[in-house]
């Protein structure tokens, strides 16, 4: 009987997608129509503060086909609820009709895969062949009995496929819809599938077996999974919410609320939230292996890093970095991120969420090293030296390009150390200027965050002084502090701070303060601070506390939050660098 | 008056012994202002779709040979129709007699088909008392979630 089934549903498939792709070729008049209001529809790939992209998925226009009528009013019912624009209908038929009527009607069909109806219309040749590209047409699949939240998140395909397109294509090449069903009864059970339709999707698929359409998203079975793309707003977003729940009692379903992002879903954000939590836990851990007394854990000198590395690592991104000390090379890198989002199974439930990202990285350092040398080790031991006498001066640049993934980052590393001499150890060598320009470059992605560190010791004293540069986009952070002596001022804008990195130097430094400052001038959000272990939910005045400040460093206006705009940022603080100072 | 602690054991029951699984839940979130009666019109409407297919089935069953396919195909709607109100017993007795139709069995699928009848028909009565009590004690209490 799976057969019957099976016939039924590419039937349907068939049918819809012959005559859309009919009226396709028989009215470019209308596709331009269509077209444009697909762009218009497109808003939210420009800005999160469009009051249009703010409404987004409510009022989105659905189209719910199912021959069950109880399950389509409770569909409907729960459609509505998601503040869609819905439209029912129990006929296959009929709801050919309408999709042919007012093919741009709607936004998103959803439709059952068995519709008895269609029997007569019944299987020809063609049959498999469009049953394969309704497979991998298919945005999505629902399992009976669906859920709130699944509906919740079907806008989802209509948002991605927006995206996509505008970054993809120049141009929209037309309506092209498909029509997924799925061969369910012999696997499944309880195979009541529905079916998700895109109706905006504007990229062609005739050819049902091609997967090069797909290819930026990989295996087109992966293909049919909702991803989430953390992006520096995004995480943000998601860092203050953190911060204001506090993190002790920080809840997916909290957080979820307090970000206030509509197509976020819960179980997003749960992922997210592991990973944070994995993150945060590592860097405790990390602070708690060191000595605290004499030793920097985090140093906010990537090029201390033990491995003589640049490196960034936590949960999502990952960046390795070859250093040969001597010349001062960095050879490449790798960033990776990772997004993976999986919804949790519930029986019944089709995991459905994951998203993957990859990044390359190139890593190119080229600096002018004035008989310098810089040792690393690779846990913060309290010894470690630097060997570079006189001065050096670091360049480093970082270049990842992101080859499909517009949403990943292309980064730009720009470091930047001058004269940094630096002695057996940190404290007794007089630093007069180091200088670490981090400059991160999304270009696809528009982000660019960029930081300029620079440290002055004196005898005692140390200043660091972090500053972002600019970045094209807002989402740019700019870290600036500066600090006298004996005092760490460190502002960034976005950064996560271990509490070990925190912690004054209390070895051979005297009056060691910490100076938190935080400039947040180029973003929207409120900032937030950050700390890794205990201080991880700290608010910036409990900082203040913490830390008395020593003296003045306020470089950029005033104090603000720190935050991390993105993992990488988390990544460099938290786990590059140590330094002692000790010895 | 029904009290509200008799609607809630009486719901809760309904859990305990398998006549309804989540799903049921689900409807009851869904009720609201707009639909102060939500879930029991859903009820009532999987009774009345449902029971075209029920009439079907016992038409399929008459032939002979039986075939399978087109049970299996019925089962199979009825199934997913019994899920959206959260039938469980019922759903079970779908699945087994699914079973028995891949196996072509056909005694085992009479068999099946007549004790799928009568969880029906239990459910119905089941929850017709208790959308009576719930309307007694006014539409706030469908709303609960069991314990």
């Amino acid at each position: 009987m799976g057969h019957q089934v099976k016939g039924k549903s590419p039937a349907v498939a068939h049918t819809t997608a012959q005559k859309l792709k009919k009226d396709h070729t028989a009215k470019k008049e209308e596709d331009q129509f269509q077209r444009g209001s697909v762009w218009d529809h497109a808003t939210m790939s420009n800005e999160f503060s469009s009051s249009r992209r703010d409404a987004f998925p409510a009022g989105l226009r659905v189209l719910v086909v199912d021959d069950d009528l109880t399950w389509l009013r409770i569909l409907e019912k729960m459609l509505k609820k998601c503040s869609y624009e819905v439209t029912t209908c129990c006929l296959a038929k009929e709801a050919l009709n309408l999709l042919r009527e007012r093919k741009d009607g709607f936004d998103i069909v959803i439709s059952d895969v068995n519709m008895p109806d269609m029997d007569v219309m019944s299987v020809d040749g063609e049959t498999r062949r469009v049953m394969k590209g309704v497979q991998h047409g298919a945005c999505d699949y629902l399992l009976k009995p669906i859920r709130m939240k699944e509906l919740r998140n079907i806008w989802q395909h209509v948002f991605r496929k927006r995206m996509h397109e505008a970054r993809e294509f120049g141009t929209v090449e037309g309506f092209d819809s498909i029509l997924l069903t799925r061969n369910v009864s012999d696997h499944f059970d309880d195979g009541n599938f529905f079916a998700i339709e895109d109706m905006t999707s504007t990229k062609k698929r005739k050819d049902p077996d091609s997967k090069h359409d797909d290819k930026e998203f990989g295996d087109q079975s992966s293909t049919k999974k909702a991803r989430v793309v953390w992006s520096v707003d995004l995480h943000q977003k998601f860092v203050k919410a953190v911060n204001q729940i506090g993190f002790d009692k920080v809840g997916p379903k909290k957080i979820l609320d307090l970000m206030n992002v509509p197509w976020l879903t819960r179980d997003n954000v749960a992922s997210h939230l592991q990973k944070y939590r994995l993150y945060l836990g590592r860097l405790q851990k990390d602070g708690d292996q060191s000595p605290s007394s004499s030793v920097i854990q985090h140093s906010l000198f990537p090029s201390k890093d033990p491995s003589g590395s640049f490196s960034f690592q936590n949960p999502a991104i990952r960046q390795q970095n070859d250093a040969s000390v001597d010349s001062c090379r960095y050879s490449s890198g790798t960033l990776q991120l990772k997004n993976v989002d999986a919804r949790g199974h519930e029986g019944d439930n089709i995991k459905r969420i994951a998203s993957e990202a990859m990044i390359d990285k190139r890593t190119d350092m080229t600096g002018k090293t004035h008989d310098t040398k810089i040792r690393k080790s690779s846990q913060k031991g309290p010894n470690q030296s630097f060997a570079p006498p006189d001065s050096e001066r670091n360049h480093a640049t970082f270049d990842c390009t992101t080859p499909k993934w517009s949403e990943l980052p292309e980064m730009h590393l720009n470091k930047h150390d001058s004269r940094i001499p630096l002695k057996d150890s940190f404290s007794q060598l007089p630093l007069h200027n180091t200088h670490h320009n981090i400059q991160v470059d999304q270009s696809q992605t528009n982000t660019s965050v960029s930081s300029n560190l620079s440290v002055i010791e004196g005898e005692t004293a140390a200043c660091i002084e972090t500053r972002p540069l600019y970045a094209d986009h807002k989402n740019a952070g700019s870290v600036s502090s500066i600090g006298s002596a004996d005092t760490f001022s460190m502002q960034s804008r976005s950064s996560m701070l271990n509490d070990q990195s925190l912690e004054p130097i209390s070895t051979s430094m005297k009056n060691q303060g910490l100076n938190l400052t935080c400039n947040s001038d180029l973003d929207l959000f409120p900032k937030n601070l950050l700390l890794g272990g205990e201080v991880a939910s700290a608010p910036l005045e409990d900082l203040k506390s913490f830390w008395p400040l020593g003296e003045g460093y306020n470089v950029n206006s005033g104090l603000q939050n720190i935050e991390m705009p993105e993992y990488y940022d988390l990544g460099l603080i938290g786990e590059v660098p140590t330094y002692d100072t000790a010895d | 008056m029904a009290s509200r602690r008799q609607i809630a054991s009486m719901k809760q029951s309904l859990f305990d012994q398998g006549y309804l699984d989540e799903q049921f839940i689900q409807l009851e979130e869904l009720q609201d202002d707009a639909n102060p009666n939500f879930v029991e019109e859903i009820v009532t409407l999987y009774y009345r779709d449902s029971s075209r297919l029920i009439s079907s089935m016992d038409q399929a069953l008459e032939r002979h040979p039986l075939e399978f396919n087109r049970l299996d195909t019925i089962m199979h709607q009825f199934k997913g129709s019994s899920s959206s109100i959260g039938a469980k017993k019922v759903k079970a007795e779908c699945t087994l007699f699914r079973e028995y139709c891949r196996a072509g069995n056909a005694e085992g699928c009479k068999r099946s088909f007549q004790q799928l009848k009568r969880e029906y028909a239990t459910l119905r009565k089941k929850l017709e008392a208790y959308f009576q009590l719930a309307r007694q004690a006014g539409p706030h209490e469908t709303a609960c979630r069991p314990k």
